[in-house]
């Protein structure tokens, strides 16, 4: 028997209500996921790519559930995270924890190391004062910080210890999956590197599976065997990461990876803006910025379905080779 | 030469006394040419760029030599400085919102500088902001003229500032992270937008950014800071290619690189960059740096040439190099 995937994201839909411009515009309701599914089996990181507006974030509070979509499924190792009592979700919770972009917002600063790497535990109904003790300290140690760090402030660490301490209190109930987003793109390069190892040290000894949300392609190809690129709301292309950066198949990837500065090349864009155009009702949602998009483009939006040997999946009607 | 600086340092008043935050900085920068200046945060590069515009914190020393145009800036009056500001030399910064007033509209922000430098009246300045605007190639610069700045994304307010900035045709435009809150594509845009407004008008360049390949992309020589020192410079591909300094080497050696074996041991760079006042005599990266010898503690390292102008600051450059 197959296990159940770690996380099963199935047909997720969420819709904002926001302001238009101008104190008289109309509300509009812009959907934030547009019937979102993807699958992530245990031992194999998962990377989501995308521009700022994409849904990158909400999928991610929703994947946790801290944020309930309108519809759809979410299943943490096979048990709908939606449909549990709120007891048992508690529980779930265990199994999976966050980390965010900002070390320095995500940590109360009036709190010693010791209490804000407990929290989670707290959240689960408690531990005793040894056991939380040294599950602190446990935890410490996993992130290459010292015991004795626990009686610290937050100020008192440099930008990368403070992720090191966000990462601490994400390991403190042994979670099998991590939803990190934008772990370090705040951080200096040299810092960026020790996380990104700690983050590879902890797939293989703590059998940590990440969900990992980030910008840079480079950060995501170097921890997920898996990515998704996402475009307002839609997953556009999900694929093996390397094959899938190599050889993009939707011309957004494409214009993602073109964008990505190397230090072989100079980037090549456009000197003007990408137009994004309005919303439109119908039609691929890529289509007025397109390079290659046809009059079939702007009428029938492109379904995610399977290219090739079927590792790879593409809502494009006219895929790039 | 459009720029030279000579043996630049910047001293800040803090509570516990005097620090230096730029140190013995030298370099120069020629008619339409790019310079790059690149280091983690604490390195001093947005420090040196503050310096150049006259735009220090209060209450800082600024010493050594700025020659623009062949005229001595340190020393010089906030008029006079206010005067080169948005004329001669612009800015651009990597939060729009910090250079553009929320309350105003765009196209009479953009105007402001006309007004100022040039002695445009007020109409004949909105009409020349709408042609800046068309210039950055925002789609419809009329209507983003009527704007409020918050109306624009992030990318369009980007533009907008560019047009502010270019507006009396500066000689040297100072770029601070001007790309890095934005996202790839759209980065990717704005940069060679600058790339073709420099090649149109000859612009020069210093472009500030922590990011070894943004620079590597867009401009042709390239100054490595760290703890305030200028540990290396040359030509932008030389200094990637073949650095001559540990910490050059270090930074490239610790980016994920796509195409890399995944999890692939990144190299880390051990400990901190020193804080101010914990600096040495000798070279600032002591002790972080694996060819660490004992007079790297106590001797300030030597400028090593390599031709082509390629220098680094370092007592045992000669031994640097990828897969030493």
């Amino acid at each position: 028997m197959s296990e159940a995937p770690l996380l099963e994201v199935s047909s997720i839909v969420k819709t904002y209500r926001v302001a238009g411009v101008g104190p008289f515009a109309r509300k509009n309701a812009r959907p934030a996921l547009a019937g979102v599914s993807f699958s992530m089996q245990q031992g194999r990181s998962f990377g989501v790519v995308g521009e700022s507006g994409s849904g990158k974030s909400t999928l991610a509070r929703i994947a946790l559930a801290l944020d309930k979509p309108d519809s759809g499924v979410v299943r943490l190792q096979g048990h709908s995270l939606f449909d549990l009592p709120r007891r048992e979700l508690r529980a779930a919770r265990a199994h999976m924890q966050m980390v965010f972009q900002d070390p320095y917002g995500s940590l109360d600063p009036r709190q010693r190391v010791e209490k804000i790497v407990a929290e989670p535990l707290a959240a689960l109904g408690g531990a005793g004062r040894a056991e939380r003790r040294a599950r602190v300290q446990a935890s410490l140690e996993a992130v290459g910080l010292k015991a004795s760090d626990a009686l610290k402030h937050p100020h008192e660490f440099s930008g990368g210890q403070r992720q090191r301490i966000a990462i601490a209190r994400a390991l403190i109930t042994r979670p099998r999956l991590v939803v990190a987003d934008e772990p370090v793109s705040a951080l200096d390069v040299s810092v960026q590197a020790q996380t990104l190892n700690l983050m590879s040290d902890l797939e293989r000894e703590a059998g940590v599976t990440f969900l990992l949300i980030s910008h840079d392609l480079a950060v995501v190809a170097h921890i997920c065997e898996t990515t998704a690129v996402m475009y307002r709301g839609r997953i556009v292309e999900i694929g093996e990461t390397d094959a899938l950066f190599a050889h993009p198949a939707h011309p957004y990837t494409r214009e993602l990876v073109d964008a990505t500065p190397r230090l072989d090349q100079p980037t090549r864009a456009p000197l003007a803006p990408a137009n994004g155009g309005p919303e439109i009702a119908k039609g691929c949602p890529y289509a007025s910025r397109c390079a290659f998009a046809r009059p079939l483009c702007r009428e029938d939006a492109p379904a995610l379905e399977a290219k090739g040997d079927g590792s790879r999946k593409v809502a494009c009607h006219y895929p790039l080779d | 030469m459009l720029l030279e600086v000579a043996e630049l340092a910047v001293d800040l008043m803090t509570p516990g006394g005097s620090r230096r935050v730029v140190d013995r900085t030298s370099f120069s920068l020629d008619e339409g040419e790019s310079l790059g200046v690149v280091g983690e945060s604490g390195s001093g590069k947005t420090m040196t760029a503050l310096a150049l515009m006259g735009l220090t914190p209060e209450g800082a020393r600024v010493s050594g030599s700025i020659l623009f145009e062949g005229r001595e800036l340190i020393g010089l009056s906030e008029e006079a400085m206010q005067q080169l500001r948005g004329d001669r030399i612009a800015m651009i910064f990597q939060e729009p919102m910090t250079a553009l007033n929320p309350l105003h509209k765009v196209g009479a922000q953009v105007a402001e500088p006309l007004v100022l430098h040039r002695g445009l009246t007020e109409r004949d300045a909105r009409g020349r902001a709408v042609d800046l605007l068309e210039r950055v190639r925002l789609a419809e610069p009329e209507r983003a003229a009527r704007s409020y700045p918050f109306a624009l994304s992030g990318g369009e307010r980007q533009r907008a500032m560019i047009a502010m900035a270019i507006g009396c045709s500066p000689r040297l435009i100072i770029a601070d992270e001007p790309t890095t809150a934005l996202d790839v594509t759209v980065q990717a845009r704005i940069l060679a937008l600058i790339d073709g407004l420099r090649s149109e008008s000859k612009m020069a360049i210093l472009l500030v950014s922590h990011d070894l390949a943004v620079i590597a992309g867009h401009c042709d020589r390239v100054i490595v800071m760290y703890a305030g020192v200028i540990m290396e410079s040359g030509p932008v591909q030389v200094v990637l290619h073949q650095p001559r300094n540990p910490y050059t080497l270090a930074l490239l050696e610790a980016r994920a690189r796509p195409g890399a074996p995944r999890r692939a041991r990144l190299k880390t760079i051990p400990g901190a960059p020193p804080a101010a006042h914990e600096r040495s005599v000798g070279c600032p990266f002591a002790g972080r740096c694996a060819l660490t010898v004992d007079r790297c503690w106590t001797t300030p390292p030597p400028e090593v040439g390599f031709g082509a102008n390629h220098v680094s600051r370092c007592h045992r450059a000669g031994e640097v190099g990828f897969g030493r």
